[in-house]
This record gives structure tokens, C-alpha cells and sequence, in this order.
């Protein structure tokens, strides 16, 4: 039983509040960059503008393809994404497996632009569409012992070569996790397209979670196992750098990554003299509609 | 092969000049060839050339060893310079387009980020080591030079713990540079025990014929230490 209900926030609100009132000064702060331009720093120039098509699915980290950003372009096409099944497990009461089809169908599919913020400092804006994650979770009726839900990625190495690397420590299957108050959260997205388009492979096809208040590595791709769970699930990156990534990956610009500041990011396309560089925001500017989920939470402690 | 040494340099110009090749096609249409993240891909491209430059440079007096390629050492001081030169252009890509020119942002990771303090240390050896490169230095220094210069193997040493600790997962190029490195270690190590062996037996085989020489003599200590005196 879920107690809170979330309302419906049409994509009309899902820029963020800060963010609308930034655009308003942006002529404000067009005169001030004129002073600000001899420095190529932070040159705060807080329109969200669209990442351009070719870099969203361009410049992929998906290390089931290879470490290089641009090795999941180049190879993911060697997957095969139909047909898809789901499997679902775990606290609820529907389980077994599933068509991808069979979840989706009768959903409706929504866009919404979302700022992506990868752990690695650099960020995007990006146009998905999908569908609440609420609505697909509700199908399999998760009993009250959910207190989390797990999601897995594909492990096929016959048709992922980073999965055959030798030089690679993940052990696969990539598993990320949410607590389920995160998963029923209104801006928790499966996401099945991008740019107008169905979602390409390099992104996760043919659908993948997108937890935009998140660091982008919490949003698995092209998931193929639903877990609903009483405790905590073991993810990938926790389980590899326990100090540096952790269960959460809320987007927190006060708690650095230990090799690097959190505190600002480079948003994509950055170029060499310009580097679009600004401040990142607490819960990459979505503060407004998540914060409550951890009121009283110490996030230096759960980062 | 008296073109041996302007050939090297030609070809050890040639990543410097992609990057400058690059930059410009960045001005001219950006992410063309630098990708979306071009101040990140000039300081990993920076980055692997000094790496594999100093590891060039280490390799030359093997290779002369190995091969009998003598000539090749007349070029080492110049690889060494190569390697300073592009661990110099990695750290100005870092300060320029990762930092930004903020100083404050270099401090903080200086201070903060144990990777990058390694990585410093490593160019500081190397901005060392460049700057007493010269027969001038080498003259006044004397004994000194040397022990100063063995330096590299700690600045390498560095630079390879500043790569581990940078690589998030795909350990293949890491893994690579570390073996090059350790095979480099191996070789000189291998060579100072077979020198060592050899010393002693030559000395031994040395002191028996002397010891033969003198029993039949029966005087003459200088003889011997003619006959023992190392190369």
C-alpha cells in the first residue's frame, strides 16, 4: 500500500522554478557577462538550452559498450532489443515475466525536458519521453514489504563487448536501485524515446530509467529485471567504489566526489573557449519537488 | 642514420600537431574533432603522450642495450624534453580547460585531490630534470646528476599511480603503461644482477689467473690490481 499519492505535475512545470526565474534576468546577465566575458569561467548563463541530438546520443557513458564515450554509438547497434522481456521479482504481487509491450501498453506517453547530470561534472538537457515509472511499477502491485526497487540491465556479452573485456571490474549484470518513495516520485521517469524518436541503443534501448535529480549513473538502461525488495539492493558503482558513489547519487553540489569538485559541471556541447561552465544545482535544480523525500537525511553522510 | 634523430623528432611532433590541428577545427566548427567535451579530450590526449613519451624516453637506453642501436642514445635527452614538454601541455589543457584559469580551483585541487598533487609532483620532477638537462648542469652537478636524474623513475612511478586512481573501470591502457614500465624496471634490474654476476665471475676468474700469474711469478702485487681493476 502506497500511502502518498503524487499529483500530476504537467511538463509545463518541470522546469524548474530557479530555473524560470533565471531566464527572466538572462538580459540582465547578458550585460553583466559582457564585464564577465575576459573570464571564460563561470560565465553563468542559466538558460537551459536543448543539447544538441547528435551529442545526447553521441556522448554515452554505457560501459557494457566500451569505456569510451563514444563506443556505445559505435557498438551498441549489436544488440538485439526485440522482442524484450521483463522480469519482474520480488515483494509483489504480480510477478514472472513480461513483454516490454505488454507493460507499456496503454500508457501514455509524455515528454519532458530534463537536465541530466552525470557524476563526472559534465551535464546535458534533454527532451525524453516515457512514462511515470509509478505507472508501470502499479501493474505488478508491490506488497508492503517494497521498501526498494532494484533495476537490471541486459547482460548478453555476445552482443555487449564491454562485457567481454577482460580489463573491466563491473560484475555484471549493472544493477541500480531506488528507495520506492523515489520510484513513485512524479519526475521518476522509464523512458522509451528521445528527441521525438524511440530510444536508441546507445541510450539505453528500449527503455531505461531517467531519476533526473539524480547523477545519470543511478538511471539503468535497457532494463531487463524489475526487483522489488525489503532491504537496500547492492548497485554496481556502490559495490566497486563504495567511497565515491553511493546508494543515493542525489546531485549535490556541497558534497564532492572525492576526486572532484561536484560544485559546478560543463554543460554540453562545451567548447575549449567557451566551456559552459555553471554552478550545479542542489538536486540539479529539482530541490522544489524532492527535497522532502529526504528532510532530515545528513546527504554528506548518505551521498 | 644521421636523419635518425631529426626522424624522431618529426614523429614525436606529430601528436602536438594534431592537438593544434584540432583546436583550430574547434574554433572553426566546435566538436568536430575534440568531441562534445574538447577541454577534457586535449588533457587525456596530453596526458597519454607524456606518458608513453617518458616511457620512450626510458626505453631508448634499453633498446641501445638489447639491439646494439647505438646511435639512439644521442637522441635521449631530446625524448626526455618531448616528455616534459607534453606532461607541461597536459597540465596547461588542465589549467586552462578543466580549470578554467581559476587559480583558486587549481589550489583547491591541488590540496584536496591526492591525483592531481601525485600528477604535480610528477611534472615538477620533470620541469627539474629538463632544466639541469644541459652539459653545463651535467658538468656541475657532477656525481649529483646522475642520482638527480634517476629522478624519472619517480616521476613515472607517479604518473602511474595518478592514472590509477583516475581510471574509473577499463584498466586496459593503465595496465598497459604500468607492464611497459615494470618491463623497463626488470631489464635494468636483470642487467645490474647480470652485471653484478659477471663482475664477480670475471674478478674471480681475474684473481685465480692472478694468483696463478703471481705463483709463478711469485711477486708483483701491482700486476694483479692491473688484472682486477674494473672496467
Amino acid at each position: 500500500m502506497l500511502i502518498k499519492k503524487p499529483e500530476k505535475i504537467p511538463s509545463t512545470e518541470i522546469t524548474s522554478e530557479s530555473a524560470y526565474l533565471n531566464r527572466r534576468s538572462f538580459g540582465k546577465l547578458l550585460a553583466a557577462g559582457a564585464a564577465m566575458a575576459a573570464f571564460p569561467a563561470r560565465a553563468a548563463v542559466p538558460v537551459d538550452e536543448l543539447t544538441p541530438e547528435e551529442i545526447v546520443t553521441g556522448y554515452n557513458n554505457f560501459y557494457e559498450f566500451g569505456m569510451d564515450k563514444s563506443d556505445p554509438a559505435e557498438y551498441a547497434h549489436e544488440m538485439t532489443t526485440e522482442p524484450w522481456k521483463v522480469r519482474v521479482t520480488g515483494e509483489a504481487a504480480k510477478t514472472g515475466e513480461f513483454d516490454l509491450e505488454d507493460i507499456l501498453r496503454g500508457l501514455e506517453v509524455e515528454e519532458r525536458v530534463y537536465r541530466l547530470r552525470c557524476v563526472e561534472a559534465w551535464s546535458m538537457v534533454v527532451p525524453w519521453m516515457g512514462v511515470p515509472l509509478k505507472k508501470v511499477l502499479d501493474q505488478f502491485q508491490p506488497n508492503g514489504n517494497a521498501k526498494y526497487v532494484a533495476f537490471e540491465t541486459l547482460k548478453r556479452p555476445s552482443e555487449m563487448r564491454g562485457q567481454r573485456s577482460f580489463f573491466s571490474s563491473i560484475d555484471w549484470p549493472y544493477v541500480e536501485g531506488l528507495r520506492m518513495d523515489e520510484a513513485y516520485h512524479p519526475l521518476t521517469l522509464m523512458v522509451t524515446g528521445v528527441y521525438g524518436k524511440p530510444l536508441p541503443n546507445q541510450n539505453g534501448a528500449p527503455w531505461r530509467l531517467m531519476v533526473p535529480w539524480k547523477y545519470g549513473f543511478k538511471s539503468g538502461k535497457s532494463i531487463v529485471r524489475i526487483h522489488f525488495t525489503r532491504r537496500q539492493p547492492k548497485t554496481t558503482w556502490n559495490l566497486l567504489a563504495p567511497n565515491e558513489y553511493g546508494f543515493y547519487g542525489n546531485v549535490n553540489p556541497n558534497v564532492d566526489h572525492p576526486r572532484w569538485s561536484q560544485a559546478t559541471e560543463r554543460r554540453l556541447p562545451s567548447s575549449l573557449f567557451n566551456q559552459n561552465r555553471r554552478d550545479t544545482l542542489m538536486f540539479n535544480g529539482y530541490a522544489e519537488e524532492v527535497a522532502s523525500l529526504y528532510s532530515g537525511m545528513d546527504l554528506a553522510r548518505y551521498y | 642514420m644521421a636523419a635518425f634523430k631529426p626522424a624522431l623528432a618529426f614523429l614525436l611532433l606529430l601528436p602536438a600537431a594534431w592537438a593544434g590541428y584540432a583546436v583550430w577545427m574547434e574554433v572553426q566548427a566546435p566538436g568536430s574533432l575534440l568531441g562534445a567535451d574538447p577541454g577534457e579530450a586535449l588533457v587525456l590526449h596530453f596526458g597519454e603522450w607524456a606518458l608513453r613519451v617518458v616511457l620512450l624516453a626510458l626505453a631508448i637506453s634499453s633498446i641501445q642495450r638489447r639491439t646494439g642501436f647505438k646511435q639512439i642514445v644521442r637522441s635521449r635527452r631530446m625524448v626526455g624534453l618531448f616528455a616534459f614538454f607534453y606532461t607541461s601541455l597536459h597540465l596547461f589543457a588542465y589549467v586552462g580547460f578543466l580549470a578554467a584559469f581559476s587559480l583558486a580551483e587549481v589550489f583547491a585541487d591541488l590540496t584536496e585531490r591526492t591525483y592531481i598533487t601525485v600528477g604535480f609532483a610528477a611534472w615538477l620532477i620533470l620541469l627539474a630534470l629538463s632544466a639541469t638537462s644541459t652539459r653545463g648542469w651535467q658538468r656541475r652537478l657532477r656525481r649529483g646528476w646522475k642520482r638527480l636524474h634517476q629522478l624519472v623513475y619517480v616521476a613515472v612511478a607517479l604518473a602511474l599511480i595518478h592514472f590509477w586512481w583516475l581510471t574509473k573501470d577499463g584498466y586496459a591502457e593503465v595496465v598497459l603503461y604500468t607492464a611497459v614500465f615494470a618491463l623497463l624496471m626488470l631489464e635494468r634490474l636483470s642487467r645490474q644482477a647480470g652485471s653484478a654476476a659477471s663482475a664477480l665471475a670475471a674478478s674471480s676468474s681475474s684473481r685465480n689467473a692472478a694468483d696463478s700469474a703471481s705463483a709463478m711469478r711469485s711477486t708483483s702485487g701491482s700486476n694483479r690490481v692491473s688484472l682486477i681493476s674494473p672496467k
